[in-house]
């Protein structure tokens, strides 16, 4: 089956270790992917703050694109960018006013959406499509002994997403599991990590991802895995300045749940992004 | 009565006159926020709890919600704890009313900014502008522009703690100055400028 990909504006910079490795998962996997065309950044958070109807908007015009070019299931990665699409179909499925008022625009603009797209973030795709037995068999290099600890984030999960559990997610459990792994329990695998607030509330920012840092370490986790290019960053690129600020050693190998797959599947660490990690690398037993 | 007596009796409340509460606010949040049923918390304070940044907050959200319907707009609009909220949702998730109170602290940013009475040089809102219009001025977000625009806003010498891992980022490749844009802009600028 092929799908539309939808990359949003992390994916192509900060977050761009998180396309190329959960491309060339894809790839290996037989999922043929194809980019929205022209598509614009979904608003993220930002755009709810200040111009809630612009943020709908903007989003529409992303759906509308992907019902024009006959796309039916998108693939997004991006947890905010996921929330933002699912937060958008269900105002304009549910506000009559919201509904027209948006499709009034999109007219003007020569576009339109009648609703028929689903999105699919990769978890749901990889899990519920694919299925965690087809995953297992592409583990040519089973993570024998490797401890994971899956960690989900806010918006991926909360609080319209239907493909995996709110209170207790396990998709990434499922396939860190698939790939000859471990996964390891612990109680904030769902817990916020402060999204931009590393860069505006800086002390705040760092505390919270210090938590999440620590309780992984103290569960006995060899790698934690993430799914979102924020959370990602958040925990990888501020380790090191939480470890010298709070003198405490909460250093961990940090990588994207499709770099951990690429890994066990045999894909070159350097197709992954591996090379360009700045957390420390998964030592391999 | 002596002196230490009638501290303990003010210290920490917020005395205002009924009259001076603005009686409509509530409703106007509800109405902004889809009409969320703000009036059926029975302030159990689960959202608090629940709140991963709570501690930080002057009013916690179960406090903003009370302020809220009560009508202490100056005080819940000029203060910095709206901003705080991260937007994780486990507020909304964890209400047992249904209150999706993610969306009232969405809809109380929004007023605030719309009074021009949000916290001034205060960084959350100043990010959340520049990425607006960022993203109006190119249609996708450049994140290297998006930062430096913002520090330039907020406080230059605030970058100068990211230097370094500016640099670590650039030298892995993992930061690029040059990222493809929208093909075609006119469609997408057309539909904001309505």
């Amino acid at each position: 089956m092929k799908y539309l990909y939808y990359p949003g504006c992390s994916l192509k910079s900060s977050g761009k270790l998180y396309e190329i490795s959960l491309l060339a998962v894809l790839k290996r996997l037989g999922v043929e992917v194809e980019e929205l065309e022209n598509w614009n950044c979904c608003g993220a958070t930002n755009y709810m703050s200040i111009n809630e109807s612009y943020a709908i908007e903007i989003t529409a015009r992303n759906l509308a694109i992907a019902e024009r070019m006959v796309g039916i299931e998108m693939i997004v990665p991006c947890a905010a960018c996921f929330m933002g699409f699912l937060k958008t179909q269900k105002y304009m499925e549910s506000d009559p006013v919201t509904r027209e008022k948006v499709n009034d625009l999109l007219n003007k603009a020569g576009l339109s959406y009648t609703g028929k797209v689903k999105i699919r973030h990769p978890l749901d795709v990889l899990v519920n499509h694919l299925g965690t037995d087809a995953l297992a068999k592409t583990a040519e290099m089973p993570l024998k002994g490797i401890k994971v600890a899956s960690y989900y984030g806010c918006q991926l999960i909360r609080p319209y997403a239907t493909f995996d559990d709110q209170w207790n997610p396990h998709t990434m459990d499922d396939i860190a599991r698939a790939m000859g792994a471990t996964p390891v329990d612990w109680p904030l695998k769902s817990r916020c990590c402060s999204g931009s607030m590393t860069s505006t509330m800086t002390g705040i920012g760092l505390r919270m991802n210090y938590v999440i840092l620590k309780e992984a370490k103290s569960r006995g986790a060899d790698v934690i895995i993430t799914a979102c290019p924020l959370c990602q960053f958040n925990l990888e690129c501020f380790q090191g300045k939480i470890s010298r600020k709070l003198k405490e050693d909460v250093r961990i190998p940090v990588m994207y749940f499709t770099q951990l797959m690429g890994l066990a599947m045999g894909i070159p660490a350097k197709q992954l992004g591996l090379k360009q990690m700045l957390s420390p690398s998964l030592v391999l037993t | 009565m002596n002196a230490s007596s009638s501290d303990i009796l003010t210290q920490g409340l917020t005395v205002k006159l009924e009259a001076d509460l603005d009686k409509n606010f509530g409703e106007t949040i509800a109405r902004e926020a889809h009409g969320e049923k703000l009036f059926g918390c029975i302030q159990c304070g689960n959202c608090s709890a629940a709140c991963p940044l709570s501690v930080w907050m002057d009013y916690t959200p179960r406090k903003v919600i009370a302020m809220v319907r009560a009508g202490f707009k100056q005080e819940v609009l000029s203060n910095r704890t709206v901003w705080l909220c991260a937007s994780c949702y486990q507020c909304t998730v964890e209400c047992p009313k249904g209150i999706k109170i993610t969306d009232v602290m969405y809809a109380l940013k929004r007023e605030a900014i719309e009074n021009k009475v949000y916290p001034k040089n205060f960084p959350v809102p100043i990010l959340a502008r520049t990425f607006f219009n960022e993203v109006k001025r190119t249609g996708r977000i450049n994140e290297i522009f998006l930062l430096t625009i913002y520090y330039l806003r907020y406080n230059i010498f605030k970058m100068l703690g990211y230097a370094s891992l500016g640099m670590k980022l650039f030298m892995k490749r993992r930061l690029s100055l040059f990222e493809k844009g929208m093909s075609d802009k006119k469609e997408f600028k057309a539909m904001l400028n309505q």
